[in-house]
């Protein structure tokens, strides 16, 4: 029943396209990549999610072959790429700056890759063609790079990387340069080339909403380790540290301790003198352990009076109310000072609206909602 | 915006002055009838007549031009290679000597570079001529272009090079399909200076000339030596205008140019 | 492969070139006079015993000794000095207006400051002799106007060379102190007048210090060429001009006293190497400011 779905990752026996095998990048004392392994599979889009610094572009131009591992091994369908020159790899990148040569045409620039094949000119032209209809220029094909808008300049540089079909491609911040409509547009196009052309894509990115929309598997990183490597629901709703629960949207990190109440359920204990918070967690806590809890903004209720079947509610009062349009926050402070966020969408028009600064509120969240924590 | 102040339009209009009229003055004096530099006698073109008469001048300035023309395109080639290496050459052994020696020559006292290349030519026992010249002139002048790449390099946006390898080209056919194309007006402003330089230089040719080979500025300063004279300002007054047609029809293209580049790019932002 | 021979060929030119020569001079420097072609000795033809023997420091002896070359070294040093303060008192005004200027003006200023740099710096020279001479035009107009009345004499004096440097040179301090007085951010002097400044205080407060590098920068531009002139000297001072570029031409082809010519090279080599250190290091500082 799950042959539709795409998860190669779950599949023991299927081999990655592309391995990275304890690889450790220095560049002098600065360890840009620190003993990572990681495997990424054929038809996949990948994001790699991190603050800049954190080795995600070392990690695409290791890739590219502009780089080299200081220790470990890339494989590429299984061969080691290391002693393949950047120009021998069937790998091309897309890159930040789009790269696009300013003395060349939208054509040959698109043209470019496969000229230095020994590929025919008939066969040259109608890549070329079948490119520039996959990304809508063929009216533009005769412009130069500085003749054409952002955009247009975005899907050359993503149509010349695909042109010589590689088995992979990099995209280095594709949508960086793009204003915040445009951008939004662009990523379901690449997903629908991405598709099109069943090509893996590799894609680095800081824009948690983009990697989040775009990619079948997110890769967080910090520091030059990988965090946490799941399908983008796994990572917001069951990010593995603290770190990835922070890094990705709006969360409620409580600290506290735990104590064993039944199978899978957890009290945490948060506060002196207040009773404990319920959670449930597939991942076993010993009594007593320091954990957090991280709760979503969207998924803690508010209401004036106390909800009588909820299985964790604590009063406060309101601190501040941020209006979103959409959405409205509430940060409520409970006793002891804990912050609460708590979000809810504006059905009703402002003037109804129920709480203000100063009111005494409850807010309340299902066992289910938080995940807990170790670190 | 800015308003200009009486000072500053003083010393604008001062500075320009002392700039300009020297040469203008030499202009106007080159045609003069009288024999006499600074009596004015009436309008003639006369001493332009005795310049090209003159044979001497007349081989002289051939000297020049076939001088610099070889030496300044062999300072190109040299000195754009010299500026890659300094840019994109990495570490390699000595490169700290190598720099030092791309910059020094732009501060030596030029009676100092002649001398020692003069006292080279003499050891290794290379007769004084066109090809001693060229060899000097090519040796500081490269200098000059590496400079003039070398900075335009700085501003490269390398990933250019990266996406030229990543689609398949030798980092030499990178350089000559991508990047050289870009450098291009660089590595021209580069062939001018050079180019220029050889054209004006008199304290090196002194040293490296024989004989057998002398310039025109060689020729210029014994004349000039002696005194004023008209046929000298005719001369200068022919070298100017080239220089002033050369540079202002060069700046006129590059405005031109990077004036379409900007309404392409303010077309193309209104399309998209 | 490739990499080795981008970087042997220019490498090996320079060596060959410039490093060689150098090499060269300072072994003359070394040599004694001899009437022989070369006119110097030893040569290598002795072998390397007798050639290393035969070296020695007796020409800078004869440097230190005879009072001309110190008195032509210190007075270059002079004139130099003392024409990059006036260069730098004719080129800051000039500099300052095309900073005020409309910027649509300043490209075609630009082009004027850098369009005589183009021209043979032998022909702008050679044009103030006709300036400068007794019946020069400078004279015809002095004399016109009633200042004074009878000519002067500026031609073959230092005053002259003075004139012909500042006027050669006056671009290279102009460029740098426009690029740096351009990139000033004109709000600094109107929050220095805000808070209180007259105008020349803002002018001495903020506009100087914030164009410092460029006149650093523009005065060694024309130090350290105008320490080893030879063509403004020799075409406008007199006899009675002493600069040492003058003095190591008329040592070579005057006194054919190569060992002599040599030595006096090698001094003004290792006087010139303190300003480019310096010119050097303010460079260098300047591109980490920038970075």
């Amino acid at each position: 029943m799950n042959q539709t779905v795409f998860a190669p990752w779950d599949d023991p026996a299927e081999k990655p396209l592309i391995r990275f095998e304890n690889v450790t990048k220095r560049f002098g004392e600065f360890v840009a990549i620190d003993d990572l392994t990681l495997d990424i599979f054929e038809k996949e889009f990948f994001a790699l999610l991190g603050p800049s610094g954190c080795g995600k572009t070392t990690m695409m131009r290791m890739l590219a072959g502009f780089e080299t591992p200081t220790e470990g091994r890339i494989e590429l369908a299984g061969q080691d790429i290391a002693p393949v020159p950047p120009n021998k790899r069937a790998v091309n990148m897309m890159f930040q700056s789009y790269a696009l040569f300013p003395h060349l045409s939208v054509y040959e620039n698109i043209a470019f890759g496969l000229r230095r094949g020994d590929m025919p000119k008939n066969d040259i032209d109608d890549r070329v063609g079948e490119m520039l209809k996959l990304t809508r220029l063929e009216k533009f094909a005769r412009r130069k790079p500085h003749q054409i808008s952002g955009g247009q300049r975005q899907r050359v540089a993503l149509a010349r990387s695909l042109a010589k079909a590689p088995k992979l491609l990099l995209l280095d911040e594709p949508l960086g340069a793009l204003d915040a409509k445009l951008r939004q547009a662009t990523q379901f196009e690449l997903m629908d080339i991405q598709e099109k052309t069943g090509t893996t894509f590799v894609i680095v990115t800081h824009d948690q909403e983009e990697a989040m929309t775009v990619a079948s598997r997110v890769a967080v990183m910090d520091e030059g380790r990988v965090m946490q490597v799941a399908t983008p629901e796994r990572i917001y709703e069951a990010p593995s540290s603290v770190y990835v629960a922070d890094f990705i949207g709006d969360v409620n990190i409580v600290g506290g301790s735990t104590k064993p109440a039944g199978a899978g359920q957890y009290h945490v204990h948060w506060a002196e003198g207040q009773a404990p918070f319920m959670a449930a967690s597939d991942r076993a806590f010993s009594d007593g352990q320091a954990c957090h809890l991280a709760v979503r903004p969207e998924k803690i209720a508010i209401s004036a009076e106390r909800p009588s079947d909820a299985e964790n509610a604590v009063q406060g009062t309101v601190l501040d109310i941020a209006y979103l349009g959409n959405l409205s926050t509430y940060h409520v402070e409970l006793p002891g000072g804990q912050i609460i966020k708590a979000q809810t969408a504006n059905t009703q028009r402002i003037s109804r609206r129920s709480f203000t600064w100063e009111d005494p509120v409850w807010v309340s969240w299902t066992a289910t909602a938080g995940v807990l924590l170790e670190q | 915006m800015n308003r200009l102040s009486w000072f500053n339009v003083t010393s604008l209009t001062l500075g320009f002055a002392f700039l300009y009229l020297p040469m203008v003055i030499l202009v106007i004096y080159s045609f003069n009838e009288s024999k006499l530099v600074t009596v004015w006698a009436g309008f003639s073109t006369k001493w332009y007549g005795e310049l090209l008469q003159n044979e001497a001048f007349l081989d002289a300035a051939w000297v020049t031009v076939k001088v610099a023309v070889l030496s300044s395109t062999l300072a190109t080639v040299l000195g754009t290679m010299a500026a890659y290496v300094l840019v994109r050459g990495g570490r390699f052994l000595g490169r700290t000597v190598f720099s030092g020696m791309i910059y020094a020559p732009l501060v030596m006292p030029e009676v100092i570079t002649g001398l020692s290349l003069l006292l080279l030519f003499i050891g290794i026992g290379l007769d004084r001529g066109v090809l001693t010249i060229v060899l000097a002139h090519t040796t500081f002048s490269m200098c000059y272009v590496s400079v003039v790449v070398s900075s335009r390099l700085m501003t490269f946006d390398r990933s250019l090079e990266e996406a030229a390898l990543d689609l398949g080209c030798s980092s030499f056919m990178a350089f000559r399909l991508v990047t050289l194309p870009i450098i291009a007006p660089a590595v021209i402003s580069g062939w001018l200076l050079a180019f220029t330089l050889s054209l004006d230089d008199l304290v090196i040719a002194s040293f490296t000339a024989g004989p057998s080979a002398t310039t025109l500025p060689i020729k210029i300063f014994s004349a000039v030596r002696l005194g004023v004279s008209p046929e000298i300002n005719a001369l200068s007054t022919i070298m100017i205008g080239i220089v002033t047609v050369g540079v202002i029809s060069a700046s006129l293209i590059s405005k031109r140019n990077s004036l379409r580049q900007q309404r392409d790019e303010q077309a193309a932002a209104r399309t998209a | 492969m490739q990499r080795f021979a981008l970087i042997a060929v220019p490498y090996a030119w320079l060596l060959a070139l410039f490093l060689v020569p150098f090499v060269i001079v300072f072994k003359i420097s070394l040599s004694d006079i001899a009437l022989a072609i070369p006119p110097y000795t030893p040569t290598l033809d002795e072998g390397f015993g007798p050639f290393f023997a035969a070296l020695d420091f007796e020409n800078f002896a004869f440097l230190a000794s005879d009072d001309l070359y110190w008195k032509a070294y210190i007075s270059s040093l002079r004139i130099a000095l003392i024409s990059t303060i006036l260069t730098l008192l004719v080129g800051y005004p000039i500099a300052y207006a095309m900073a005020r200027a409309p910027e649509e003006w300043r490209p075609t200023l630009m082009m004027l400051v850098i369009l005589p740099f183009w021209t043979s710096f032998l022909i702008r020279v050679y044009a103030w002799m006709g300036i400068l001479s007794q019946e020069g035009f400078l004279n015809q107009f002095l004399l016109w106007t009633g200042l004074i009345s009878a000519p002067l004499t500026i031609l073959n004096t230092t005053t002259a060379v003075y004139i012909g440097i500042i006027y050669t040179y006056v671009p290279f301090m102009i460029l740098p102190i426009f690029s740096a007085l351009d990139r000033l951010d004109g709000s600094l002097i109107e929050a220095a007048e805000d808070l209180g400044c007259s105008r020349f205080q803002a002018f001495w407060l903020v506009t100087i210090p914030l164009s410092k590098n460029g006149i650093v920068a523009g005065s060694f531009l024309v130090f350290i060429p105008a320490l080893g002139e030879f063509v403004i000297p020799s075409l406008l001072g007199g006899s009675g001009t002493l600069m040492i570029g003058k003095v190591l031409w008329e040592e070579f082809f005057n006194n054919r006293d190569w060992p002599v010519a040599s030595a006096v090279a090698v001094i003004l080599l290792l006087i010139l190497i303190i300003p480019i250190i310096l010119f050097q290091r303010n460079q260098q500082r300047q591109a980490e400011a920038d970075a």
